[in-house]
């Protein structure tokens, strides 16, 4: 909707649209919580993303941006963040005997991938690699809708005639519609404990909203900002427009 | 250059003044000791627009070095860390990320402004040359700009752009190991990339200044394009062109704030939030939206011209696209400047806006099917427009009658300012 407000003829024409995705669904655009220039993150949506996210996506996917201390923006407590940095080990030292040691995370240290390494990631998935999700909104055309349809657009059995290769997965929304990674998500993956239903759709626009957090923390303050320097320079302009006017007045 | 000869009341200003003329060099560049055309509209605005994004560039520029590592291994964390950590740095970074696609629509728009109304003939020649090396001086920097964040465009970007130097025969395979310090897009190019970076644009501010030195000469043309003959044609730049100015900046703020606030990737690549890896092509590698039209005139060329390769071809076609426009002011023979006395070529110079229109959609989408036609009859219209159809016109139109004086078809018609080209 921004994009259509901004959209001079002229961009229209110099940016047109690339064909990388031309195979593919078209990806249906959501009425998301923080799209506009008011748009900000429903919280409750930010705090059942990220449940998605420890009790499924992060068995696999890193978020190695974000520190626990994060977490604090979405609303939760300092105490609520220690613990929940706690249930995971990282590799310090060296000690004063020269030794590396582990210890339990604390709220300053970045979220613990699941893998020690790009290799390793591979070994465990088939060869294919999950990709780090801190910034993975912005990294894909269609942002937030892109997430919310790969996780939606799962089909059991492919089309009659496609050849779909030994461990992968059909996608109607996939550059190519086969996909490594399983359905991670179905109905009543995982339990809210706000009395949300968990349906597949739910729980996909859950973690896409949490998701597009991740990429784009800023976005409330951003926007916040932003309708006040606008506010204050049409203001602005108005008045130099009139105070132009009466100096060329003037003139003759 | 010279300065007025303004009286200052103000003691402690005539004391320095006395000693460094400052205030009355400030005055006669501009204030009310310097004379500029009555009749100059909103396309005239696009020019201390663009001074004024440079600076914005150069001061958000400045501070996001002070936060960025140019190693491959942090650069694109250290970005990010910009984004995140950094108080405020997001702000910094989508300003010089949205200033960099501000800056060129503005230098666009100047130049095609200079176009239409003939502001690269004489006396202005030399202006218009330093004009040129300006854009060729912003291209270089928003190049190597892009690079910076090493996520996948970036890493790619760097990879195709570079790789056309190695056209050039015989030295081409030395220049591009030069420019890689290496033998691939790696560390060094990077850390080098960030340096030429940080060094250009104060040349390219050492160009502006001279660029405004040559304009203070003989002054801004005008939409009538024909010389100040009296006082009357002339109002002093302050109060009437400061006014003007600060209002085009407020409404360019608007747009360009808009954008930072609201939309700030509108004008990125998704994929630049990859981090850059070296054994993962993009599906399709596209330079930023302002280098689309060259970037369309060099893949137009797909054929061998006798023993010279496609490639040499089309990395010569690139650069002489705008290397072209050093010749304009002789190519040109007609003598009226402004297109509004120019019936041909003003029709001309709008279905020349429109070639390069089609070149940016063409460069934008893969090259294959009609992209490839289209880009290449859109790439020979673009030469055809300098070589062919301007010198015709110099001889062959007829150009309507002149007004007597600027102050006489302003006064007479009131036509200041209604008209905008």
């Amino acid at each position: 909707m921004q994009k259509k407000i901004f959209l001079s003829a002229f961009l229209a024409l110099v940016l047109g649209s690339s064909a990388v995705y031309a195979e593919s669904e078209k990806v249906p655009s959501l009425d998301w919580s923080f799209k506009g220039v008011f748009g900000t993150f429903d919280r409750g949506a930010l705090k059942r993303g990220f449940q998605i996210y420890s009790e499924v996506c992060s068995a696999c996917h890193s978020l190695r941006l974000l520190s626990y201390r994060n977490l604090k923006e979405i609303g939760f407590s300092k105490n609520e963040i220690k613990a929940i940095a706690a249930e995971k080990e990282v590799q310090d030292g060296p000690n004063d005997d020269g030794e590396m040691f582990m210890r339990p995370a604390k709220p300053a240290d970045r979220f613990v991938s699941p893998y020690p390494n790009k290799k390793a990631a591979q070994a465990a998935n088939n060869g294919a690699l999950p990709p780090d999700l801190s910034l993975i909104v912005k990294a894909r055309k269609g942002g937030a809708d892109y997430i919310h349809a790969l996780l939606t657009g799962y089909k059991d059995e492919p089309p009659k005639g496609f050849n779909l290769l030994e461990g992968s997965n059909y996608n109607i929304y996939f550059p190519g519609n086969q996909i490594a990674m399983p359905a991670p998500l179905s109905d009543d993956a995982v339990e809210y404990a706000d009395g949300t239903k968990p349906t597949l759709d739910q729980l996909a626009r859950d973690i896409s909203t949490f998701l597009a957090w991740t990429s784009s923390p800023e976005l409330e303050a951003r926007k916040s900002m932003g309708i006040k320097v606008i506010l204050f320079l049409l203001v602005l302009t108005g008045m130099l427009y009139a105070l132009m006017k009466r100096i060329w007045a003037k003139l003759h | 250059m010279s300065h007025s000869t303004k009286e200052f009341s103000n003691p402690v200003i005539r004391w320095i003044e006395y000693r460094l003329p400052i205030f009355s060099f400030i005055d006669s560049s501009v204030g009310t000791g310097y004379p500029t055309p009555r009749n100059l509209n909103y396309w005239w605005n696009f020019g201390s627009l663009a001074g004024v994004v440079l600076v914005i560039m150069i001061l958000t520029g400045v501070m996001l070095a002070a936060n960025y590592t140019a190693n491959v291994g942090y650069a694109f964390e250290s970005v990010e860390r910009i984004m995140r950590d950094v108080n405020y740095g997001w702000l910094l970074r989508y300003l010089h990320s949205n200033g960099s696609s501000m800056f060129f629509i503005i230098v666009y728009i100047h130049m095609f402004r200079g176009l239409y109304f003939g502001s690269y003939k004489a006396p202005r020649e030399l202006l218009w040359i330093l004009g040129v090396f300006i854009i060729l001086a912003m291209m270089a920097t928003a190049f190597m700009g892009y690079v910076l964040p090493w996520g996948q465009m970036s890493f790619w970007g760097a990879t195709v752009i570079t790789n056309l130097f190695s056209a050039i025969p015989l030295i081409g395979e030395s220049i591009v190991t030069w420019l890689w310090g290496g033998f691939s897009v790696a560390n060094p190019t990077l850390n080098r990339f960030f340096a030429w970076h940080y060094l250009l644009p104060f040349i390219l501010f050492a160009l502006v200044f001279i660029h405004l030195w040559a304009l203070h000469v003989h002054k801004s043309n005008n939409p009538l394009g024909i010389d100040a003959k009296g006082a009357g044609d002339m109002i002093p730049f302050h109060p009437y062109y400061t006014i003007k100015d600060t209002f085009g900046m407020g409404v360019f703020m608007i747009i360009y704030l808009s954008f930072v606030f609201f939309a700030p990737d509108f004008f990125g690549e998704p994929d630049n939030y990859i981090k850059a890896n070296p054994m993962v092509t993009p599906p399709e590698i596209v330079p930023e939206w302002y280098f689309l039209p060259f970037y369309a005139i060099l893949r137009a060329i797909t054929f061998n011209i006798f023993f010279i390769p496609a490639k040499l071809i089309g990395v010569i076609a690139m650069f002489s696209s705008i290397l072209i426009l050093l010749f304009l002011p002789w190519l040109d023979r007609c003598k009226v400047r402004s297109a509004r006395f120019r019936p041909l070529y003003k029709q001309f110079f709008w279905i020349f806006v429109l070639d390069t229109l089609i070149l940016g959609y063409v460069g934008a989408n893969p090259p294959q099917g009609l992209f490839i036609p289209i880009g290449q009859a859109a790439t020979a219209y673009y030469f055809a427009h300098f070589l062919i159809i301007i010198p015709l016109l110099g001889v062959l139109e007829k150009t309507k009658p002149l007004p007597e004086s600027i102050s006489a078809a302003v006064t007479e018609s009131g036509t200041s300012g209604k008209e905008n080209g």
